[in-house]
């Protein structure tokens, strides 16, 4: 007998697929946010805060009806995205990428900025003063820096990724083979009758590739800390 | 070569309102801490941005908010020299000097890295991490960062502040080369009368956000009314040549046609070098002083006497080595009479006369 029948691993390729792209969405915007709002002050900055932190906040279901109005086929956004870009979110894998990506943002930003909190910013002025622009300090000090906290952020958005639930079933639902991350079909399975051991192999599955991902994220920051601690 | 500079700022209870013009070589801003002196050379550096003001090095304009005109830090090509170092962690002392270098501009000549590498002593640090290096090391490199850039001028905020005495005579030879063999004005921030001793050319006293002397550092350390840091650590300066070197340990100074003895000095015989005679160190006596065991005593005339609110005083003399200070108390200065024109001697153990004080 097979180990997991060809529609199971349609649900952990895809739940791989959403969960990276997801976690790549999330870095850059992650990172500019996290600087932003450790760095510098603007009006609207507390209105910021608490918008990046909304999905942690909100009931997922609530997150995923809103993208389901942005981004659905009623959606002003989601017409838009499709005329000028050919992107399509409703009921695709992409609209659980995005969903994925949405609820991973706020993890993202918050160890990014942690660690952009911790870099001495008399560090940066020293790089200003040997003749740096404000994008090169960043790129050669501050990034150097942060590396770790924003290796910790990719984790967290990648495990977010893979997890989520409520928001990419509201938005995109649950399609076999498009939508069908890992925890759909888990879900699917428990409504399923005799599908208790599909429920088991998966969640097996879902713990062995969250306890990976971790291990790699702990084994390569400690790499990159003692790179850039420079002990 | 002028450097011209005037700069209002009000912080929450202190206002910083200052001008001053200097010649070429290394100025020393010298002052209590919170007399305003970092806050010039953060507003040279750009780090800082006053109220109201003007900076100028010949005619190169870093900052006149009368015209708005602002050089961004990056662009102003100060070498920074911060009391912390301030290296970058994640480079190596290799890396961490050439940076300046990436942002040089291509028709800018910084010094050859090897040059830099040789004259302080880096040789054996390059691959290492900041991390791994002591202060004096961390400080030196701090230096070469700066140096290497290819500055206009350089900035130094009380870099030896941080370090203990025996680092701080390891790092100061280095300011006395740079102060030599740079061509660019060099902006030294210090509290420390011997820093200002051995390294000013001219220097900058402040206290409380005012300037409140120029000079050299003779003409300002021998001004008994300039005290920035109290009558406590007034102290004067005087130049002298090397006269000889003696088999007992001593060396013999001619200062101005006096013989001053203090303990052996590195330099050859006849160096010029400057020697800062702390005013506490300092004996005075009308009569002349026979078989007593200080070898240093110099003839001279009361130029002024002067008392704070304290029991003491400080005495300024005028002597063919040049002016001195004492600080005595009022009392013995009442007692031996001291006044303007009064004939007395000025005594000195040469063991007072400390190295660290001593510069070429």
């Amino acid at each position: 007998m097979e180990w997991l029948t060809p529609a199971e691993w349609q649900a952990v390729a895809l739940s791989l697929r959403v969960a990276f792209w997801a976690t790549l969405f999330c870095l850059p915007i992650g990172v500019l946010t996290a600087y932003a709002l450790a760095r510098w002050a603007f009006p609207g900055r507390q209105a910021l805060n608490i918008l990046v932190h909304l999905p942690l906040i909100m009931p997922p279901v609530v997150t995923g009806y809103l993208l389901l109005i942005a981004f659905g086929p009623q959606g002003g956004l989601g017409a838009f995205l499709k005329d000028t870009l050919g992107l399509t979110f409703a009921f695709r894998w992409t609209g659980a990428a995005l969903a994925s990506g949405v609820m991973a943002f706020p993890f993202m930003v918050r160890a990014a900025r942690l660690s952009i909190e911790a870099v001495d910013p008399k560090l940066e002025q020293a790089a200003a003063t040997l003749g740096a622009s404000r994008a090169w300090v960043f790129a050669t000090v501050t990034l150097p820096m942060i590396l770790p906290g924003i290796l910790a952020g990719c984790v967290l958005a990648f495990a977010k990724g893979m997890g989520e639930f409520g928001a990419t079933i509201t938005f995109v639902s649950n399609i076999p083979g498009e939508t069908q991350t890992i925890p759909l079909a888990i879900d699917l399975a428990l409504e399923t009758p005799g599908g208790e051991g599909r429920v088991m192999r998966l969640a097996l599955i879902s713990i062995v590739l969250a306890a990976g991902a971790l291990a790699l994220s702990e084994w390569v920051s400690r790499r990159v800390a003692t790179r850039v601690g420079g002990a | 070569m002028t450097l011209s500079c005037h700069l209002k700022h009000a912080f929450p209870g202190f206002t910083l309102d200052t001008r001053f013009e200097v010649p070429d070589g290394l100025t020393v801003l010298y002052g209590r801490s919170g007399s305003g002196k970092t806050t010039i050379v953060n507003a040279a550096a750009g780090l800082l941005r006053p109220d109201e003001g003007r900076m100028q090095v010949d005619d190169w304009l870093l900052f006149d908010t009368m015209r708005k005109a602002w050089l961004p830090a990056h662009q102003r090509r100060v070498g920074y020299i911060f009391q912390e170092g301030r290296l970058f962690p994640h480079m190596s002392v290799g890396q961490n000097l050439r940076y300046g270098r990436w942002f040089a501009p291509k028709g800018a000549t910084p010094e050859p890295l090897d040059r830099v590498v040789e004259m302080l002593g880096l040789g054996p640090l390059l691959h290492r991490r900041p991390a791994a290096l002591s202060g004096g090391e961390k400080q030196r490199v701090a230096i070469g960062r700066a140096l290497l850039a290819a500055p206009r001028m350089i900035l130094a905020d009380e870099p030896l502040s941080a370090l203990d005495d025996a680092r701080k005579s390891e790092v100061l030879p280095y300011f006395e080369r740079l102060r030599d063999e740079v061509e660019i004005p060099i902006l030294y921030v210090t509290h420390s009368a011997a820093e200002v001793a051995r390294l000013a050319t001219t220097v900058v006293t402040l206290e409380d956000g005012r300037v409140t002397g120029q000079g050299t550092a003779t003409e300002v350390l021998g001004d008994p009314s300039v005290t920035p840091l109290g009558a406590r650590a007034a102290g004067a300066v005087i130049e002298a040549t090397i006269a000889a070197h003696h088999s007992d340990g001593l060396t013999e100074l001619n200062a101005g046609g006096a013989p001053l003895f203090l303990p052996a000095l590195a330099q050859p015989k006849g160096s010029t070098v400057r020697i800062r005679i702390a005013a506490h160190d300092v004996i005075l006596s009308t009569a002349e002083p026979n078989d007593l065991s200080a070898l240093n005593i110099l003839s001279g005339t009361v130029q002024d006497t002067r008392s704070g609110q304290g029991p003491g005083a400080i005495v300024s003399l005028d002597t063919p080595a040049g002016r001195i200070l004492a600080r005595v108390t009022r009392r013995s200065a009442t007692r031996l009479g001291l006044q303007t024109g009064t004939r007395c001697y000025a005594v000195i153990k040469s063991v007072a006369l400390a190295p660290e004080d001593i510069g070429g």
